[in-house]
């Protein structure tokens, strides 16, 4: 008993201080390197890192500030997602950026608000984010848009029933798939919806009442973890539908999961590799060369043994998700810059006005939302014989 | 109608088939132990990691059998460190040392893999597909439920026929006499897990080669669902851990089939439930005496 | 028990007022977003709901691994009576603003989750209790899985929301105290655990620890044993209950999928580290695994450079490894956990203050 008493009051001693240095402003990384959107959340950390690589520092006020970036891994899970944004008010952070996943944002908003902290959102698309929480902006579209894209484009391949199939308890699945029905159903097609628990492993059942409800198409946002599964079982079923995804499903998992099976896969999503403007092509070919440059450096993101084109889902293609992130970091800068402080509350203040025209998912301004203006998707398709996506065609809102 | 109900029962057939060796480890380590092996699920799990890193460097020939004996030995030693020490304890502090066993290895998995999910490799022949009447599927889908069975009743020969099996029979039936008649006890509860942790590998083996995904947690659901499907069947009795797993693997893909899928997990709960409330020992279990 | 003397009452209380303060000032020094106010928050809210597992599992022996499922009711009860009408329309937004049309005050909807997760608990415990150790564990840990899964259920939406997440209803940060966060959930615990331990002192609470050293030797005492057991299970499902509608303060977010069995698997381990049998135990132990799974070990999930050199292991998820081993190391040998069945109240002296320090 005693010893466990000495032995707990070592351990508090052990905790270290964070001592905050003169000239360094410190910005949250809140993305998940680990459990079901780890995978994305790791491509959409690297597009911050190389931001960071480029810029590691920013003047305020004639000062020259060194940025800090505070990883924390909120494990994709929105109740863990809350003692990790703990975490970060607590190291001092004055920005936060992310998550990938929208669940853990909404989980995490509270606590940043409370904390009266700006997060920047990056790839979390659905609306609750921003319109719950006072504290959070957003620099990629929203679900309503995407699932009308999404809708619209099946509708454009000719399917007139659609399947559609999110997990229980996902905030960003379940948004996209209503809005996707919504559309859908306003488009003049009908759609069975189904829900799948958390931890399935077996699809056969899903992907059989596809085939039994008649659907010329599948909508499944979710997941990658679950996607290569979905992906693979109903291949193996020899399905004649394609199935339909948003932008989690952008991923190396599913072109492995993909590749050599007779399947036709296609995607919404923010960015394309071969865009052929100028910022974006610039961050491409530097993105690439900076991964292919540090293929064996480890990144400071938790798994050791990674390197950051293991990180990148083992090639060097570019994901739209390190291009938000990418932009999401120099979001921040600019508007620390326009607060012309590096408090917390002056970032909030000068972030509603900010106008960032140079961003390669193309120029970011927030509406009194706090979402980006964004007006245009990306539908790709899994090429099975390359490994690759295959770009279709761009969407716009006024197009719809 | 069957064209349409077919495949729903091919992959509950399939499903059920992986649940049974799973839940064979179950019962047989309760008919000894009296013990809920919590950590069951996550030896499951980590059979399904062994293959992955395996494949990664070996060849197939090698990973195969290397991946039953590192499972084997993984099993073995979850009982020597978590169990063993508190053979006298009361049940409770056994069942939260398989808790802790489970939390330990859970989260080991998530260290090793970095919380990510691992594509299981590809096992050649059991992963082409076939078509049955109207359905098409993977072979594995066919091969589990006969590899089961072949496995089944390899043990309860076993069980039946053999010294060593005889020796087990005596442990269930009561653990201090069978000690008092010279029965090396610690050895015949080794042997159970060892038995129980190479059909979790064979079992893992097959699942994951239908359902090709392996995560930290991924133990968790089918080593529970398992669990329900020993009670089910009468926890301590093999036949009825197989029979119990059939039915479950088929009940709940036919729950999906009605569109009931978000309830497909509840519903094995539920069906437990009833099944414990009017037969507390389950469909083929002994009626024995509450011992007081 | 023995009857606690006058002066060793009051003792006790100024201890409990000493808490209190101590947390005040703690909050005052450290600010309110520390991880210390926050490891002090959700020890708080974890000690009631580990003392109210203790109460059936310690102290009636009954093996129920259902608290998650209660949580999530209290949580879910909480979450939807308070959420403020105006938000209703963003909340819901997949279903029309939901049929709750109205809100209640924040302490009606604390007890409201506790009298919700009790009245389910008396339903659920009529067939449940009749069964015994491991088939009650394994029943009530379905029975919480099959609560989870009914809420999610979309055609429960316009209430429960389906699956989606519950916010933006009165959190810690509107129940200030003093300008403190951390008193509101120091001071709803701190009265529920009183009731608890005021039960436990009670008759009643002597029937339940007859019923957990001997069940047979208990009946033919003249206690009846169904009645005890269910009314054990409704009173620790109530306060299960309140400490979920706690927790949904303190994450500011309340979503179904959540409440897994690995909660309740925490819960058991803190109340087995703190010791089966002992309040003071449970409460101890709780602050200790959440200052140690939060905040203590946090460190070993990153990179660490003593110098040059780049201390090895250490990453992302070891922190868990530790953490696990060391409750291993707890449950393999020191079996009793902290405190045994004891309390802080009846050890000698010296040892007390010790423990007080524990608690810190």
């Amino acid at each position: 008993m005693k010893k466990l008493i000495a032995l707990v009051l070592a351990l508090a001693l052990m905790v270290p201080a964070f001592a905050l240095a003169d000239n360094v402003i410190k910005i949250g990384v809140f993305e998940p390197s680990s459990g079901d959107n780890g995978a994305g959340g790791k491509q959409e950390v690297l597009g911050v890192e190389y931001a960071h690589s480029l810029k590691p520092s920013v003047t305020v006020g004639g000062v020259e500030y060194t940025v800090e970036l505070v990883n924390v891994d909120n494990q994709s899970d929105s109740s863990k997602a809350v003692t990790a944004a703990q975490e970060l008010v607590s190291s001092g952070v004055s920005v936060v950026l992310g998550s990938y996943g929208s669940g853990a944002s909404m989980a995490g908003g509270d606590v940043f608000a409370a904390a009266e902290i700006p997060a920047i959102g990056l790839s979390c698309t659905n609306p609750s984010v921003t319109t719950l929480c006072d504290y959070y902006w957003r620099i990629c579209f929203l679900d309503p848009f995407q699932g009308s894209v999404m809708a619209n484009f099946a509708n454009s391949l000719g399917a007139k029933k659609a399947y559609v199939l999110t997990m229980l308890g996902e905030d960003y699945g379940n948004g996209l798939g209503h809005f996707f029905t919504d559309a859908f159903k306003a488009l003049g097609g009908e759609v069975v919806a189904e829900t799948f628990p958390e931890g399935t492993s077996d699809f056969t059942a899903y992907i059989n009442n596809a085939v039994n409800a008649g659907a010329d198409c599948v909508f499944a946002p979710c997941a990658t973890t679950y996607a290569s599964l979905i992906i693979d079982q109903a291949a193996s079923l020899n399905v004649s539908f394609p199935l339909l995804a948003g932008d989690t499903w952008e991923s190396s998992v599913i072109l492995d999961a993909a590749k050599g099976k007779n399947i036709n896969v296609y995607v919404s999503t923010f960015f394309d590799e071969n865009d052929g403007a100028a910022a974006a092509a610039e961050f491409v070919t530097g993105f690439k060369a900076w991964l292919n440059a540090n293929a064996d450096k480890k990144t400071n993101n938790g798994n050791a043994n990674a390197d950051k084109k293991t990180n990148n889902g083992g090639n060097d293609i570019v994901a739209a998700v390190s291009a938000l992130g990418f932009d999401g970091y120099n979001v921040a800068l600019a508007a620390i810059e326009a607060a012309g402080a590096t408090d917390a509350k002056a970032i909030a203040e000068a972030l509603p006005a900010l106008v960032y025209e140079n961003a390669v998912t193309g120029s970011i301004s927030f509406d009194e939302i706090g979402d980006a203006k964004k007006d245009m998707a990306y539908v790709k398709k899994a090429n099975t014989e390359t490994g690759a996506f295959d770009f279709v065609k761009t969407q716009t809102v006024s197009g719809l | 109608m069957f064209d349409r109900i077919l495949p729903y029962l091919l992959a509950g057939i399939s499903v059920g088939g992986q649940y049974a060796l799973i839940a064979v480890g179950y019962t047989m380590v309760y008919g000894i132990l009296r013990l809920i092996n919590f950590a069951h699920g996550d030896i499951f799990t980590a059979a399904g990691f062994f293959m992955v890193y395996l494949t990664a460097s070996l060849p197939m020939s090698v990973s195969i059998p290397l991946v039953i004996i590192l499972t084997v030995i993984l099993g073995f030693t979850v009982e020597r460190v978590a169990y063993k020490p508190l053979r006298t304890a009361p049940r409770m502090s056994v069942m939260i040392s398989a808790i802790g066993a489970s939390y330990l290895m859970q989260n080991l998995m998530w260290y090793v893999t970095g919380g990510l999910a691992k594509q299981y490799p590809v096992l050649p022949w059991l992963g082409d597909t076939v078509q049955i009447g109207s359905a098409s599927t993977k072979i594995v889908t066919i091969v589990t439920p006969i590899l089961t069975i072949l496995l089944v009743i390899a043990l309860v020969t076993l069980i039946q026929k053999t010294k060593i099996g005889m020796a087990m029979r005596a442990v269930s039936h009561d653990f201090e006499i069978s000690q008092l008649m010279g029965i090396r006890i610690n050895s015949v509860i080794s042997v159970t897990f060892i038995i129980g942790s190479a059909l979790a590998a064979v079992g893992s083996m097959l699942f994951f080669t239908n359902y090709s995904t392996v995560t930290p947690t991924v133990g968790a659901m089918p080593g529970l669902k398992a669990f329900v499907a020993a009670v089910f069947g009468g926890i301590g009795s093999i036949p009825g851990a197989v029979i119990g797993a059939f039915i479950i693997g088929i009940a709940e893909n036919l729950i999906r089939a009605a569109g009931y899928t978000a309830f497909s997990d509840a519903f094995t709960f539920a069906l437990l439930i009833v099944v414990l409330l009017f037969r507390p020992t389950g469909l083929f279990g002994e009626k024995t005496a509450e011992k007081v | 028990m023995k009857k606690m003397s006058k002066t060793r009452l009051i003792v006790c209380l100024a201890a409990v007022l000493l808490i209190y303060v101590g947390a005040w000032f703690a909050e005052k020094s450290a600010g309110t977003n520390s991880m210390l106010v926050t490891v002090l928050k959700k020890g708080a809210v974890y000690a009631l709901i580990a003392v109210s597992m203790n109460l059936l599992n310690g102290f009636t022996g009954l093996f129920s691994l259902g608290q998650a499922g209660f949580m999530l009711v209290g949580a879910y009860v909480y979450a939807v009576f308070t959420i403020p009408l105006k938000r209703h329309a963003a909340v819901y937004q997949y279903y029309n603003g939901g049929i709750i049309q109205f809100e209640l005050p924040l302490l009606v909807a604390l007890i409201l989750a506790g009298l919700v997760a009790a009245g389910l608990a008396a339903l659920v415990g009529l067939p449940v209790l009749r069964l015994k150790s491991d088939y009650l564990a394994i029943a009530t840990l379905g029975f919480a899985e099959i609560i989870r899964a009914v809420v999610q259920w979309d055609s429960l939406g316009p209430v429960t929301n389906g699956s989606n997440l519950l916010k933006t209803y009165p959190t810690f940060s509107s129940t200030k105290i003093l300008g403190s966060t951390v008193l509101f959930p120091f001071i709803v615990s701190g009265v529920c655990i009183g009731l608890i331990l005021l039960i436990i002192n009670s008759t009643y609470g002597r029937a339940f620890k007859a019923i957990r050293d001997d069940e047979v030797a208990a009946e033919a005492m003249g206690i009846n044993l169904f009645h005890h057991k269910e009314l054990a299970f409704v009173i620790s499902c109530f306060f299960a209950g309140i400490g979920g509608a706690l927790l949904a303060m303190f994450q500011g977010t309340v979503q179904a999928n959540s409440f897994k069995s690995a909660m309740t698997y925490d819960i058991l381990l803190m109340v087995v580290i703190g010791g089966m049998g002992s309040v003071s135990g449970s409460v101890i132990a709780s602050f200790l695994y959440i200052a140690c799974s939060e905040w203590w070990l946090r460190f070993l999930d990153n990179e660490q450079f003593i110098g040059s050199f780049q201390v090895p292991l250490l990453r992302s998820g070891f922190r868990m490894v530790v953490f696990s081993i060391v409750i291993m190391v707890v449950v393999l040998f020191f079996r009793r956990g902290i405190m045994g069945d004891r309390e802080l109240w009846n050890l000698r002296l010296p040892k007390k203050k010790k423990g007080k320090e524990g608690l810190k």
